[in-house]
C-alpha cells in the first residue's frame, strides 16, 4: 500500500502542502473560491510543523494498529481491511475528541465547524494526493510501504 | 462446542470479537448479550437524550457486524452462572453454553447508594440504551430534573436534559464537579459554562430523600439534601458512577479485588479464562498497578488484546490510565493521568492559564517524565503529548516547549522522534 512520506531534510517550510490540502478539500476546487468565498475556509488535513530549523508536513500515518480506530467511540473511524486506509465519516462522527487524545503524531483536528474531526484521507480520487503532488522541493513523496 | 464465548456485547467484546477473527477466521464465537438490539456506543446515550443522535447513529459497528464474523449472538440473554471445571455458561431459561475459552466483559452497573423514595416515578440511572429510552420519553412532560452525581455521566445527562429546555440541579457530594478528572480551576471552568447555561450547581451535598407530588407521592415532586433544602423536580437522575458487575464471578476461583483482577494479557486467576472492559481491574502505566477505569476506549483495547491472547497470538496490554476527552456546551477539554498531584516535592507542575481566552494548560511531571495533564480549548496536539507519556519520555531537553501553542511533533527533537516513533524512521 501507499504512504505519504516526508523528508524533513527537504522541506522548506513554504506551507503549499497545506494550501493544495485546502483547495482539494474544497467545494469548488479552486483555490481563489476556496479561500476566499467558502464560509468557513475548508481545513487543510495536512499540518506544516515548524520548530526551526526543523520542518515538515504531517498527516494521518493510516496506523497499521490505529490508536484512533480502538478508542473511536461512534464507530466513524474504521480500518478499511483491503486498502489499510484509516478512514473517518463525518456523519458518524460526533465530536467526541477522544481520537485527538491519542493520536500518537497529532494528526487529527476538530473540523471548521467545530463538531467533527478531519484527517488525511490520502485523495484517494486523486493518482498522488495533492500535497505530494505539490510540494516543490520533493519533502513529501507518495510510495509504497510494507505494512 | 463454541470455541470462544463472549459475556457482554460493549467495547469489550466487540474488541475481542474483531481481534478473534483477525486471527482465527473460523473458531466459532458465542457472544452472550442481556441487551436485546445490536451493539451501540454506550457513551452517546447522552447525545440520544438531546437529540443529536439516534439509535443508527448510534451504532458503533455496521448492522451486519455479528453475521460478517460469523458470531452467534445470543443476544437478550442473561449469563446466570459459570461452572469453570465443566467449562460452560448457565444462562436464563436452563440454557447451557460450553467454551473453550472464556471472556468477561460484562461491564458495569450503576451505583444506587440507598435514598429513601428512590423507587418513585421518576426516578431514573444512566447506562444503557433502555435508562436512556425511559428517559427521553419523560422528557416531553417533565420541566425540571435533579441529576445526583457531578462526574462524567451526570455532566453528560445534564447537558442532555438542559439541550431538551429542561431546568437541571446537579447535586456533587464532593466540594468540585468532576473531581476525579479535573483540578479546582478546569473543574470551575466547566462548572461556569454549566452554570451559564442555568444550571444549579450544589456541591458539598447529596440527596437524602426522594420525595413525591403533593398529588401523587409514588411521582417525583422533589429531594431533599443533606442540608435538608428542598429542590423540586419532576425527575432524579442518580449518576454516581458505576461498579464493576461481578455476579458471574462470585464464589468461582476467579480471583477479585475491586473488580476482576487480570494480567497484561487479560487473563483472570483462572486458566481460560478472561476478563475485559468495565469489569476488569487492569494495569495502569502511571500509577504502575492495576486499577479500575471504566472508560470505552480502554474496554475496546483490552477486549482487543484478550481476543488476541485467546486466539493464540500474543499480546500485551500496554496499560491504560484516566483519559477523557470531554466536549461539554462546546469546551474542548482532555484530560489524562495525574491531574490534581497533592502538594509534594515529586511533582513538578507546569501551568499556562489564559482566563480572557478561556484557555488552561497544565502538565504534571515526575522525574522529568509527563504523569498527567490537562488541556482546556487547545488540545488538537494531546495525542502527542499522551505518546511521550505513555512512553515515559525524559522531556528535560524540550519541557519549556511543552506548553506552547506552537507544541508539536517537531518540537520533540529528532534523536528521540526515531526512538518513539519507530515506524515513521526506518
Amino acid at each position: 500500500m501507499k504512504r505519504i512520506i516526508a523528508k524533513e531534510e527537504y522541506c522548506m517550510g513554504c506551507g503549499l502542502c497545506e494550501v493544495y490540502c485546502t483547495v482539494q478539500h474544497s467545494k469548488s476546487k479552486d483555490i481563489i473560491k476556496a479561500y476566499n468565498r467558502e464560509n468557513p475556509r475548508p481545513l487543510s488535513r495536512v499540518k506544516l510543523e515548524v520548530h526551526k530549523p526543523v520542518s515538515f508536513a504531517i498527516q494521518c500515518r493510516h496506523c497499521e494498529d490505529a490508536p484512533c480506530v480502538t478508542a473511536c467511540l461512534s464507530g466513524a473511524m474504521q480500518k478499511d481491511e483491503e486498502t489499510g486506509l484509516v478512514t473517518h465519516d463525518p456523519e458518524k462522527c460526533v465530536g467526541c475528541w477522544t481520537c485527538i487524545m491519542v493520536c500518537p503524531y497529532g494528526a487529527i483536528k476538530m473540523d471548521a465547524s467545530g463538531k467533527v474531526v478531519s484527517k488525511c484521507d490520502l485523495c484517494l480520487e486523486l493518482e498522488v494526493p495533492a500535497c505530494v503532488a505539490n510540494c516543490p522541493n520533493g519533502a513529501l513523496v507518495y510510495k509504497e510501504v510494507k505494512p | 462446542m463454541p470455541k470462544y464465548v463472549i459475556v457482554g456485547a460493549s467495547a469489550a467484546g466487540i474488541g475481542a470479537v474483531e481481534a478473534i477473527r483477525e486471527v482465527d477466521p473460523v473458531g466459532t464465537i458465542t457472544v452472550i448479550s442481556e441487551e436485546p438490539c445490536p451493539q451501540y456506543s454506550r457513551p452517546m446515550i447522552s447525545d440520544l437524550v438531546s437529540g443529536k443522535a439516534n439509535f443508527e447513529k448510534m451504532m458503533c459497528r455496521e448492522d451486519e457486524f455479528w453475521e460478517k464474523n460469523d458470531v452467534q449472538a445470543l443476544t437478550g440473554r442473561t449469563a446466570l452462572s459459570l461452572n469453570l471445571a465443566d467449562k460452560y455458561v448457565a444462562l436464563d431459561k436452563g440454557d447451557r453454553v460450553n467454551f473453550e475459552k472464556l471472556l468477561i466483559a460484562t461491564g458495569g452497573k450503576p451505583f444506587v447508594p440507598k435514598i429513601e423514595g428512590a423507587d418513585k416515578e421518576g426516578v431514573y440511572t444512566f447506562t444503557t440504551l433502555s435508562d436512556a429510552e425511559s428517559l427521553a420519553a419523560k422528557i416531553e412532560t417533565a420541566k425540571s430534573a435533579v441529576v445526583v452525581g457531578g462526574g462524567l455521566i451526570g455532566v453528560s445527562v445534564t447537558e442532555a436534559l438542559v439541550k431538551r429546555g429542561l431546568k437541571v440541579t446537579m447535586v456533587e457530594l464532593k466540594d468540585t464537579i468532576l473531581s476525579l478528572i479535573l483540578d479546582p480551576t478546569a473543574s470551575e471552568m466547566v462548572g461556569n459554562v454549566i452554570s451559564n447555561e442555568g444550571v444549579t450547581i450544589i456541591t458539598g451535598q447529596s440527596v437524602q430523600r426522594v420525595v413525591g407530588k403533593p398529588e401523587a407521592d409514588d411521582v417525583v415532586g422533589g429531594v431533599v439534601l443533606t442540608n435538608g433544602e428542598q429542590v423540586q423536580c419532576d425527575l432524579v437522575i442518580i449518576a454516581i458512577g458505576v461498579i464493576p458487575r461481578m455476579e458471574l464471578v462470585s464464589g468461582t476461583d476467579v480471583k477479585t479485588n475491586r473488580g476482576i483482577i487480570v494480567d497484561r494479557f487479560m487473563r483472570t486467576s483462572v486458566s481460560d479464562v478472561y476478563a475485559s472492559g468495565d469489569v476488569a481491574e487492569a494495569y495502569d502505566f502511571v500509577f504502575g498497578e492495576n486499577r479500575l477505569l471504566p472508560l470505552w476506549p480502554l474496554a475496546q483495547l483490552e477486549g482487543k488484546v484478550a481476543g488476541y491472547n485467546m486466539a493464540g497470538k500474543k499480546a500485551d496490554y500496554p496499560g491504560g490510565t484516566a483519559m477523557s476527552a470531554l466536549k461539554y456546551f462546546e469546551i474542548p477539554i482532555i484530560s489524562v493521568g495525574i491531574t490534581n498531584p497533592r502538594e509534594d516535592d515529586a511533582y513538578e507542575i507546569l501551568v499556562k492559564h489564559e482566563p480572557e481566552r478561556n484557555l488552561y494548560k497544565k502538565i504534571v511531571l515526575k522525574d522529568n517524565v509527563i504523569v498527567g495533564m490537562t488541556l482546556v480549548n487547545d488540545i488538537e496536539q494531546a495525542g502527542v503529548l499522551f505518546h511521550l507519556m505513555k512512553n515515559g519520555v525524559t522531556v528535560k531537553k524540550f519541557k519549556q516547549e511543552l506548553l506552547s501553542e506552537d507544541f508539536c511533533l517537531a518540537t520533540v527533537p529528532r534523536s528521540l522522534r526515531r526512538k518513539v516513533y519507530p515506524g515513521e524512521y526506518r
